[in-house]
């Protein structure tokens, strides 16, 4: 599904990734544990295609290079990132917002757009699992969300999208405990054989709840550790500091 | 939010000319072409002494130059006043024999004329040049005694109204421009609703310039009487000339007590090219008479053509209990120029007025919301709220906001609240993460700053409108 290796990116002349190496097979779930200012973050941005980071390196997603592949057909070909802080777009309506989005990626791959109608049946069943209050889709897009909110929204979008590579860059992050809990359950419902993720987080907490194949310690731009829930476990006793 | 109908890279897709013989009057501004224009349009001598009467005090009267956008030297010498297909000669008595070059013109501007497949919901007034073509649902309105005419029919048929109202709201020595399409003006649209009539549908006239070296000089004159309603819309679109032409339109409206007028305009002529050159020069004076207690007028615009706009429609609010509203979309792209905003002049009591501009900035182009609220001594407890909100893209724009605040009086209370963004990366960033391309999105980010005005459009236009904003700014974001 995705091949990185010796991905280094900059910005603004500044090393952020300095040579990192990853593989996720379909099915996978990844998770990413690192300290503030390790490229967590720009990892997310890179591989979603943000501008602004000078990189090289391999980069390949499905057997494609994804350095000639622009952000939109990136997102139409299934890579999905749930953003850290998505941001808010006044005056455009959460569902119409949706909408749009669900009909590029469908229309990209070849199917059917949805009408208005299928669409509502298909967001209400997908808010409500979710327990998202409807009226929530009405509103504008992230305008006024609390934190809690906005990350339910992202994994809604994750849902409706249907993905196949899924980026959660820190979704668990102001989270309470009952919202994480929601949050785990979108990822775990939505675990197929065919889809991977690329979980980013701070804490075991998320972990704990969706059972990461591999876990991966990032630390200064690289790879420095990689294994199973166990190291998340231990990672939680002795801190970054301790791994090495 | 339809993003899946822009089409990319489109050029100004009603650039097209229509090849048809004229009539033109005699180049150049003269009491000859004054007189032509006033015989061909079989006026009344009242009329035509009205004109002359505007061109004498042209000839003291001097160009404003007080806005922001400059322009080269008009040479009014230079311009045709008249221009008119030669099958409009003898009007055509029904749309069958009206010129069918005429008909896919303004088929091919998505406005049909014919019967059948007349817009529901929507009489239409479709001016070319110089002259009315056809007016469309005219019978059904004349059974509600609404009278929807070419205003150089209601001359002829209704001169009691016309005296009454002409020049009643915009006087003839207002300013150069309005003076100069007092005298000149020849057609536009007439609108008379009676006393407690609702106007079972949208008014609509769709202007067209189609002659080159032309100068359109359009007047509509719309009262609404006690206790009436009207909303009325106008488009207009232009070929793609390398020459600049002079639009300069007068429109006044007149409600009555408790009458209300609702105007909207969607204007599209030609920016321009890239380089800026040619276009139109939108040097339109529009204002509004709340002459009667509880009476509303609201003026929409959403301002995406022409090279410069130059334009503030206004409303004086006579009438006690009175309301102005203005909402505004100016986006101005390339070279384009827009100095826009509105007059809301209070003199009854408890009179309100609500002023919403939406100012996009995109390219070369510098863009200027310019604003005046007048509280006067009498108008106690009036109230105005302005909003002004500005967005820029790219970093060689500009944007300008011109707010003049009086209030005469203690009891009343002005607002004004006024936001300069630039467009986000983040947004973007989001949008195209989410499958959008670049001018998906930002058609899509802009569509949500308007949003506010947007609303306010009739449904038949809204969605029209949406799509042009985003068309108007294709190629802005690199």
């Amino acid at each position: 599904m995705l091949v990185i290796k010796n991905l280094k990116a900059s910005v603004d002349g500044k090393d952020i990734l300095k040579g990192l190496n990853i593989s996720i097979k379909p099915g996978e779930l990844h998770a990413i544990m690192g300290p503030n200012g390790s490229g967590k973050s720009t990892l997310a941005n890179v591989l979603s295609g943000k501008v602004g980071y000078k990189i090289s390196g391999e980069l390949k997603y499905e057997g494609k290079n994804l350095q000639e592949i622009p952000i939109d057909e990136r997102a139409q070909k299934g890579i999905f990132l749930a953003f850290q802080y998505p941001t808010e777009i006044p005056g455009v309506n959460t569902s119409n917002f949706l909408r749009t989005s669900l009909n590029k990626v469908r229309k990209a791959q070849g199917k059917q757009e949805l009408d208005a109608l299928s669409f509502i049946r298909i967001i209400k069943e997908k808010s409500n699992e979710l327990g998202m209050d409807e009226k929530m889709l009405s509103r504008q897009l992230n305008v006024g969300f609390s934190g809690g909110e906005k990350k339910k929204n992202e994994i809604l979008q994750m849902k409706i999208l249907e993905p196949n590579l899924i980026i959660l860059d820190e979704t668990d992050s102001g989270l309470d405990i009952d919202a994480l809990k929601i949050v785990a359950e979108g990822v775990n419902s939505s675990r197929t054989d065919k889809k991977s993720f690329l979980v980013i987080t701070h804490y075991q907490r998320l972990l704990n709840f969706i059972n990461p194949d591999f876990v991966h310690i990032l630390s200064d731009g690289k790879i420095v550790k990689s294994g199973s829930m166990k190291l998340a476990e231990d990672l939680e006793k002795t801190g970054y500091k301790g791994i090495k | 939010m339809k993003n899946e109908n822009i089409n990319h890279n489109q050029e100004y897709k009603y650039g097209f000319t229509t090849d048809i013989e004229n009539i033109k009057a005699p180049k150049g501004l003269s009491e000859k072409t004054i007189k032509f224009i006033s015989k061909i349009k079989k006026e009344p001598k009242w009329m035509l002494d009205w004109r002359l009467k505007a061109f004498n005090r042209l000839k003291v009267s001097k160009e404003p130059d007080w806005q922001k956008p400059k322009f080269p030297k008009i040479n009014y010498q230079d311009l045709y006043y008249y221009s008119a297909p030669k099958s409009m000669k003898d009007k055509p008595k029904s749309l069958d024999e009206v010129d069918p070059k005429l008909i896919e013109t303004y088929n091919k501007l998505g406005i049909p004329l014919n019967e059948q497949k007349k817009l529901s919901g929507v009489a239409v007034d479709a001016v070319f040049d110089s002259v009315s073509v056809a007016t469309t649902f005219k019978g059904e309105l004349t059974k509600k005694g609404i009278i929807f005419c070419p205003i150089s029919e209601a001359i002829q048929k209704h001169p009691d109204l016309v005296k009454k109202y002409l020049g009643s709201v915009i006087p003839i020595s207002d300013h150069y421009f309005a003076t100069l399409n007092s005298a000149v003006f020849t057609d536009g649209s007439f609108v008379y609703i009676p006393p407690n009539t609702r106007c079972p549908m949208e008014l609509s006239t769709y202007f067209r310039i189609n002659a080159s070296e032309t100068g359109q000089f359009e007047r509509t004159l719309i009262i609404a009487d006690k206790g009436s309603y009207v909303s009325y819309l106008e488009g207009c679109t232009a070929p793609m000339r390398d020459e600049n032409q002079l639009h300069a339109a007068n429109v006044e409206l007149i409600a009555l007590d408790d009458a209300e007028i609702k105007y909207s305009t969607v204007q599209n002529w030609y920016p321009g090219d890239k380089d800026g050159v040619g276009g139109i020069y939108n040097f339109v004076t529009k204002r509004g008479a709340c002459r009667g207690k509880n009476s509303k007028i609201s003026w929409t615009q959403v301002e995406t053509g022409s090279a410069i706009t130059w334009k503030y429609p206004s409303c004086i609010l006579q009438g006690d209990n009175s309301v102005g509203e203005f909402y505004s979309i100016a986006i101005t792209n390339n070279h384009q120029k827009a100095d826009t905003g509105t007059k809301m002049i209070h003199l009854g009591k408890n009179t309100k007025s609500k002023i919403i501009s939406k100012g996009i900035s995109a390219g070369k182009a510098d863009n200027t919301y310019r604003g005046l609220v007048d509280i006067g001594r009498k108008a106690l407890n009036s109230r105005n709220y302005t909003q002004c909100d500005s967005l820029l893209m790219g970093n060689k724009c500009g944007a300008h906001t011109v707010p003049y605040i009086k209030n005469k009086n203690s009891s009343s209370t002005i607002e004004h609240e006024a936001t300069t963004s630039k467009i986000n990366e983040e947004q973007l960033f989001y949008c195209n993460q989410r499958g959008l391309n670049q001018e998906e999105a930002v058609s899509l980010i802009v569509n949500g700053f308007c949003k506010d005005v947007l609303q306010q459009l009739p449904m038949e236009f809204a969605v029209e409108a949406q799509k042009l904003v985003g068309i108007s700014l294709e190629g802005s974001v690199g």
